[in-house]
């Protein structure tokens, strides 16, 4: 164990209640993906997706706090590191537990403890949505604890605490280092990798995939929980990638308005985008992939709206516009991936994308190399992980309802009622 | 087939490794790096083909 050589910068205090303020609106982040969740899912189960929401960020928080927080350490603080070919790899952070020392932390230490907490909380309710309609919520709890206690930590540290990824630039001359102010890496793509893996080990919802035939369709039960959604989400994003530059890039208090541009920019051309695909390929606009588009550009601009211009980050989003539409057909379609939420496209591709633009875009050379050793790092050695572990977890906490709390709905199944006492059920045309 | 996918993608990811500590040279050292993400990508194929094999054998 060494302390790291990175020192905390000094934040003057208006800087510090500028983040703090931020960090207080970035939950609306959470809150919109949440609802957007719940929305596309079925009507059957939109108590168990918001509470599952709610309680997965619980656990998430409580985890990161007893066990997360001493694994992701600080930039600065004491971490584990060895020496290869005569660098360091800090891969491991080592503070104190129980977040013990916090009140007395330096400022910027504090807040970006505050942004971890949210990360965090983020990055487990991603495959709370995949695994829609069929994902028990002591398995939801089980999986945000796994990913606040061992894979948001491991990652948080290498990016955000000074660790192996965040030093590439340092050891290895590649531009500043892995960079990711907004957390594409550290939540959406890990979110979103997780949201594979739960899709992978859950399976499909019943009746998705009839012996004979196309898949059949099962719409999300609520058009405008999930486009008030992403309009909350919004807020929480711009507040979110302004705070992620104040913190991890420290940005001047003059470059975030541009952050704030560059998110919106992001998000508006892959809504434009996704709009016209699906404009085009349906002969009307899809109200949730749409919504599933300005949620992929607002990912995309996690990764690069603190660090591209405005005209790159327009077009960063109308790419990542294009490509959610057409993933979510393609996985649904030709992999037989059953994602209510469509999280692998947004989050996990929109992530991915959104990276590897910072490396395209910025002006440093050795970034885009950079970007790549990172990905390299997610693809290759966190999602086999995921899988491992979530394979494991499984057999202890099975992740799936049994089939009869499936057929009557997660809501009467485990929770004992449904959201929406007063409405006439209809028939399941799906179980066939 | 979705196993062995899996296997397949840390080494890669070694591979990208391999190519910061054994290059120093900006060309070779990005080859290495791209050919890291090519496995990671054949092994991440491999199992998406996995899992689809194994959805055509259990469709309900």
């Amino acid at each position: 164990m060494n302390p790291a050589s990175l020192a905390l910068p000094e934040l003057t205090e208006a800087v510090f209640a500028l983040g703090f303020v931020l960090l207080l609106l970035a939950p609306l982040a959470l809150a919109g993906l949440a609802l957007t969740n719940t929305g596309l899912g079925r009507s059957r189960s939109a108590a168990q997706a918001l509470l599952g929401s709610l309680i997965v960020a619980a656990v998430a928080a409580i985890v990161f706090f007893v066990v997360g927080a001493a694994f992701t350490g600080s930039a600065g603080g004491a971490s584990h590191i060895f020496h290869l070919a005569g660098k360091p790899w800090n891969w491991l952070g080592a503070a104190p537990w129980l977040l013990g020392g916090l009140s007395g932390a330096p400022p910027y230490g504090q807040l970006a403890f505050l942004f971890e907490f949210l990360a965090v909380a983020m990055a487990a309710m991603i495959p709370w949505g995949s695994g829609a309609d069929r994902l028990r919520l002591a398995a939801g709890c089980a999986i945000a604890a796994l990913l606040s206690a061992v894979f948001f930590p491991l990652l948080a540290h290498w990016v955000w605490a000074g660790g192996w990824l965040a030093q590439l630039g340092v050891n290895f001359s590649l531009g500043a280092g892995f960079l990711d102010p907004g957390g594409a890496a550290t939540v959406h793509l890990l979110g979103g990798f997780s949201a594979l893996v739960v899709v992978w080990t859950t399976g499909s919802r019943k009746g998705k995939f009839p012996k004979e035939g196309f898949s059949t369709a099962m719409p999300g039960h609520n058009a405008v929980y999930v486009l008030f959604g992403c309009l909350l989400a919004l807020v929480g994003w711009l507040a979110w990638n302004a705070a992620g530059a104040l913190l991890w890039l420290h940005a001047p208090l003059s470059a975030l308005p541009v952050v704030v541009v560059n998110t919106l920019l992001s998000a508006a051309g892959a809504l434009a985008a996704t709009f016209a695909v699906t404009r085009i390929r349906f002969g009307k606009p899809d109200a949730s992939l749409c919504a599933n588009g300005w949620l992929a550009g607002l990912v995309a601009s996690s990764a690069c709206a603190a660090v591209v211009e405005p005209l790159p980050a327009l077009f960063i989003g109308i790419i990542a516009g294009l490509l959610t539409p057409l993933l979510v057909e393609v996985l649904e379609l030709a992999v037989s991936i059953d994602d209510p939420s469509g999280a692998i496209s947004v989050h996990a591709v929109g992530g991915l994308w959104g990276l590897f633009a910072v490396g395209l875009f910025a002006p440093r050379p050795g970034q885009l190399l950079a970007q790549l050793v990172g990905i390299a790092a997610l693809l290759g050695l966190i999602l086999p992980l995921l899988y491992l572990l979530f394979w494991l977890l499984n057999r202890v906490v099975a992740f799936r309802a049994d089939p009869d709390g499936e057929r009557i709905g997660m809501d009467l199944h485990e929770l004992g009622g449904g959201a929406y006492p007063e409405f006439v059920l209809h028939r399941d045309d799906s179980y066939r | 087939m979705k196993y062995a996918g899996l296997l397949v993608m840390p080494a890669g990811f070694f591979l990208s490794i391999a190519a910061l500590v054994l290059f120093s040279d900006p060309a070779p050292r990005a080859a290495f790096v791209f050919c890291g993400l090519a496995v990671e990508a054949l092994g991440l194929g491999v199992s998406v083909r996995g899992h689809m094999d194994e959805r055509g054998a259990s469709r309900s």
